[in-house]
């Protein structure tokens, strides 16, 4: 081995610490982008192939009832690949043993075998016998949900007849990959579940014998879905069509290509914060230590060794440095993506899950931080190059302190001679004392970001299920009925109150712009489901005119006072023009309000109700279920505390995964540059220190002087971190702002004291460490030699 | 012990600190370096000493077991009816806080403190300090107050730790080289500075050189070799230290 190898190796194991504070922020920043990369590579990998391989349709339209041989009308639109017709309904279930009803999403499938487009992932027993109009394949989350195994049954309430259901078979779809229930917002795979059918069972049960309600379509290669809707929704609209739409607006495909987008957004801002507080730590070590080594540089030159052989010495220190680093996120990367892919595979169901990582994930993450580090180093490394000999051999000249700044700390009379030496530091060093400052900042804003997940949820969840919901079932019925039914309703075994709404969907558009929804035709003042500002009042719908949350609005480029046209795609599909008259903040969906009369009235279809609002006496729930069970007319049942129960428990789970990730990150950004900050100073400092400890002082008041550097930069830089951190998580929550809900920016204070609190605990424990260092400083041999 | 009774002090004179049997040993095992090998010897009140000797013959040694900074492996050390060597960590700090003032070949100096600053650093903590700036004006820099350690001489510097050093009107002055790292026209105004202030404070004051016309500013001159004391000189009559050279 050369000696100048020799001596790295020496230099890395006497600067062991700080090297390895180092690579572990490194590795923290090529982790998080491995493990972004990673799950991402993997679910993209997965769902691809199974959209592919399941031939996942790729626009999808709804009817009321369409005779079959318009299938093949269809089939012939331009750029039309294949065609599929099916029957879905939704139905309420009985399983066996549990109270509440459960809805049902019932799909027809070709009783001889595997439909041509939406194949299913059988995952247990067989397909469906030709005949047998009582077997159903079931969705394999909701077996599980339920433990329901191969031979058994459920019941199910079909177009107003009782069934019993066997189950022969457990199966996934790419349609249902994240499979929420009507109105849910988290899968809830017990109270939800699909059921596939034989088509003729489907089709006798609900009387649409030669005839569908729902058409997917695959296209030609290259051909844009928004003209196949356009004409698909002229041919559909006379037999009830609701609307086209294509597999972008498909529910379980849009969730999932959400979080791959989130997935995106993770994987670029963390390990950025992560990558530039190493390069700027790397450069802090490596500086410092060309500072001492001035004199082994000079006479190394002196002997001979090229500016290029002095300046690859050091960038070898970085590579190593950067290297373990890597090294080390590498293994936690792919361990945390396995963990992401596998948390993510719990919501997302598919039949199988590719995470077979590329190296190009690792080699990105590689090149990013070890480009991040050589930035970092090399002005230290270019100094250490640019070092002439004789003047390396000199000693450095003694730091000028400026007389402005001293002036400044002198001004401040009260102040006690090591707390000059303090601020004086800071003052000299102004640009790295702003880096430590900033390192610690992004510690706390890490935390705040991550944190503040939970607090924004638990607003959300306040507002939206309970200053705006007040309701505990809500039903939703298979036909819209006569207002007869609230009264019928209200009746029911501890049923408190029933209010009415209706629910139909519509294509709200302004200009160029439209948006496919629904319109809600509410009461003029619900008491149960509210019409809800989030910032927290109740608003009143005016007999009159469109109530619009503000994200519809925006979508739509309207303000109160503009009117919007409004097609309304059931019954007589109107087409109407309504002034917005009212605009209200919404964390969930896009929705738009109108009176329900008027609504009706609009409709052509007075006194109808097709949703219902219950407010329940606990103690009858049992009771109610039951009868909710029995009743033809309802095809869905909601509960809210079950919804509610659903979101926490998904939230709570994913989010304490998370959350645990990025202190621990954090934690390691914290400790890393305070303890190096620390190192340095003390490196740096020693021979002072040590005079003052020779001049009488303890312990303790040396240790002021070193730490409460870094304890006063700290001091700032925490609430500069939690300034950081509100725009941290302001830039976080922007980037996953989707139509469908939008993540208020909440940080309750508790948070900014926790995030300060676990920062300080890491600082703490390097400080602690560098201490020890400080007490056992060598008095006489720091002063014998000069520096 | 012969070296101890010709060292007999005079009735009048009182001991600032005084050595028995002191040893010091440094490594363990087979290579030992015996620094100090059994050195009694006293500091008597208000008298200024040099120690003279080679490198390493053990002068050093004493002189940062005398002010607290190092310990013996052997022997004991009386600062007045105290005894140093029972001192912890603790009271070791104290005593060096309260009694010793040191002056080093390499200032030391707080380069991020003015001078007056630096001389601040001690009285601030110092239980009768005197003031600051008249300090200064006592080695010679009372128009130098508001310099910082870059902007002054090698020379200046290290009247300021001179400065520094007796600003708490400490018990022993304790000198390791201070003219090692000046030229000599410099290195006379350090020992002006020196000598001043043991006469005009009373300061017992050592003083380590290994240049020997220096010792005759000396009350006593004390001469080390391989760790122990080889002469010990009264000086009659003390030159000025204006008048040295070298």
């Amino acid at each position: 081995m050369k000696p100048l190898d020799r001596k790295l190796l020496r230099d890395l194991w006497r600067l062991r610490g700080q090297v390895i504070a180092i690579a572990f922020i490194i590795a923290s920043g090529v982790g998080v982008l491995v493990m972004s990369l990673t799950a991402l590579e993997a679910l993209v990998q997965t769902s691809d192939a199974y959209y592919e391989r399941y031939r996942f349709a790729q626009v999808f339209a709804n009817v009321k009832r369409a005779p079959e041989p318009l299938a093949r009308r269809i089939a012939d639109l331009p750029g039309v690949q294949t065609v599929e017709t099916r029957i879905i309904q939704f139905a309420i279930l009985d399983v066996e043993g549990f109270v509440e009803p459960v809805i049902g999403h019932l799909v027809s499938v070709p009783e001889r075998g595997q439909p041509v487009l939406n194949r299913l992932a059988l995952r247990s027993g067989r397909w469906i016998s030709p005949g047998r109009v009582d077997e159903v394949i079931v969705g394999e989350p909701f077996a599980e949900a339920h433990g329901l195994t191969l031979g058994d049954s459920i019941e199910a309430i079909m177009n107003g007849n009782k069934r019993r259901l066997t189950i022969v078979g457990t199966a996934l779809s790419p349609e249902f990959v994240y499979a929420i229930g009507p109105g849910a917002l988290m899968p809830d795979d017990e109270r939800y579940g699909i059921l596939w059918m034989g088509e003729e069972a489907l089709a006798a049960a609900y009387d649409l014998d030669g005839a569908f309600n729902e058409v997917s379509l695959s296209l030609l290669r290259g051909v844009n879905p928004d003209d196949v809707i356009d004409r698909l929704d002229q041919i559909l609209a006379r037999y009830g069509g609701v609307g086209a739409y294509a597999r972008a607006d498909q529910i379980s495909n849009w969730f999932l290509m959400n979080e791959l987008e989130q997935l995106r957004s993770l994987s670029s801002i963390l390990p950025t914060i992560f990558l530039s507080v190493a390069a700027f730590l790397t450069n802090m070590v490596l500086a410092r230590l060309i500072a001492i080594e001035r004199s082994e540089i000079g006479l190394l030159k002196a002997f001979g060794y090229s500016s290029t052989a002095v300046a690859w010495h050091y960038a070898k220190m970085v590579l190593v440095i950067g290297g373990l680093g890597i090294l080390l996120g590498w293994v936690i990367g792919y361990w945390l993506g396995l963990v992401n892919t596998t948390i993510y595979s719990n919501f997302y169901r598919f039949p199988f899950l590719y995470f077979r990582p590329g190296p190009t994930s690792f080699a990105i993450a590689g090149i990013v931080s070890l480009g991040a580090a050589m930035i970092g180093a090399l002005g230290a490394v270019a100094q250490a190059a640019r070092l002439s000999p004789a003047a390396a051999m000199q000693p450095p000249a003694p730091p000028a302190f400026h007389k402005s700044a001293a002036r400044l700390v002198a001004a401040v009379g009260w102040l006690d001679q090591p707390t000059r030496m303090i601020l004086r530091q800071i003052f000299r060093w102004p640009l790295r004392s702003f880096l430590t400052m900033t390192g610690i900042s992004m510690a706390v804003a890490v935390l705040v970001t991550s944190m503040q997940w939970i607090d924004s949820i638990d607003r959300i969840i306040d507002v939206y299920f309970h200053q705006a919901q007040r309701q505990d079932v809500s039903v939703a019925l298979v036909e819209p009925e006569d207002d007869t039914v609230i009264r019928e309703f209200a009746a029911l075994p501890g049923v408190l109150a029933a209010e009415p709404a209706r629910i139909v969907t519509a294509k709200f558009i302004a200009g160029t712009r439209e948006h496919r929804g629904s319109l809600h035709g509410v009461l003029p003042d619900p008491k149960l489901e509210l019409v809800y500002d989030a910032g927290g009042t109740a608003l009143r719908v005016p007999p009159e005119g469109l109530v619009m949350s503000t994200k519809l609005a925006e979508k739509l480029d309207l303000s109160v006072g503009d009117t919007a046209r409004i097609e309304v795609l059931e019954g007589r599909r109107p087409t109407i023009a309504v002034p917005v008259v009212q605009l209200f903040e919404t964390y969930m969906g896009m929705p738009a309000y109108m009176d329900l009369d008027a609504l009706n009235r609009l409709l052509m279809e007075p006194q109808r109700v097709e949703y219902l609002s219950l407010l329940v006496d606990e103690r009858a729930e049992r009771a109610l279920f039951a009868e909710l069970k029995e009743m033809p007319e309802v095809a869905a049942v909601m509960l809210r505390r079950a919804a509610i129960a659903t979101f926490q428990d998904t939230m709570a789970e994913t989010l304490i995964i998370y959350v645990s990730f990025f202190v621990g990150f954090s934690c390691t950004l914290a400790f890393g540059v305070v303890y190096n900050s620390a190192r340095i100073g003390l490196s740096e400092r020693g021979r002072e220190l040590a005079t003052l400890r020779v001049l009488g002082f303890r312990r303790w008041e040396v240790s002021y002087i070193l730490l409460g550097e870094t304890g006063l930069l700290i001091f700032v830089g925490l609430p500069f971190g939690c300034l950081c951190g509100g725009a941290l998580a302001w830039l976080m929550i922007s980037a996953f702002e989707t139509e469908l809900y939008r993540v208020p920016l909440v940080i309750d204070p508790s948070t900014f004291g926790t995030a300060v609190l676990i920062a300080l605990a890491a600082t703490l424990a390097s400080g602690l460490l560098v201490r020890r260092r400080l007490d056992s400083l060598d008095l006489i041999g720091v002063l014998k030699t000069r520096e | 012990m012969a070296l101890a009774e010709r060292d007999t002090p005079p009735a009048e004179r009182v001991t600032t600190l005084a050595t028995r049997g002191l040893t010091k040993v440094y490594g363990t095992g087979e290579v030992q370096v015996h620094a100090l090998r059994g050195v009694d010897m006293a500091l008597y009140e208000s008298e200024l000493i040099v120690l003279l000797g080679p490198s390493g013959s053990g002068k050093s040694t004493l002189l940062n077991i005398l002010g607290g900074l190092d310990r013996p492996t052997d022997g004991q050390v009386h600062f007045y009816d105290r005894e140093l060597t029972d001192f912890d960590e603790r009271a070791l700090t104290r005593y060096r806080r309260d009694h010793v003032g040191f002056v080093f070949q390499f200032y030391n100096l707080i380069p991020s403190l003015t001078a007056l600053e630096n001389v601040e650093l001690v009285t601030e903590i110092a239980r009768r300090p005197m003031d600051p700036a008249e300090a200064l004006s006592l080695v010679g820099l009372g128009e130098r107050l508001h310099h910082f350690p870059a902007q002054l001489s090698g020379g200046e510097q290290q009247r300021v730790a001179i400065a520094r050093a007796i600003a708490k009107r400490p018990s022993v002055l304790l000198c390791d080289e201070p003219t090692g790292a000046l030229d000599s026209a410099t290195g006379i105004l350090v020992l002006e500075a020196i000598q001043r202030v043991n006469r005009e404070l009373g300061t017992t004051t050592a003083l380590i050189t290994h240049n020997a016309p220096i010792a005759d500013m000396a009350d006593r001159v004390v001469r080390f070799a391989d760790g122990t004391i080889v002469e010990v000189r009264e000086n009659a009559a003390k030159c000025e230290a204006k008048d040295l050279s070298w």
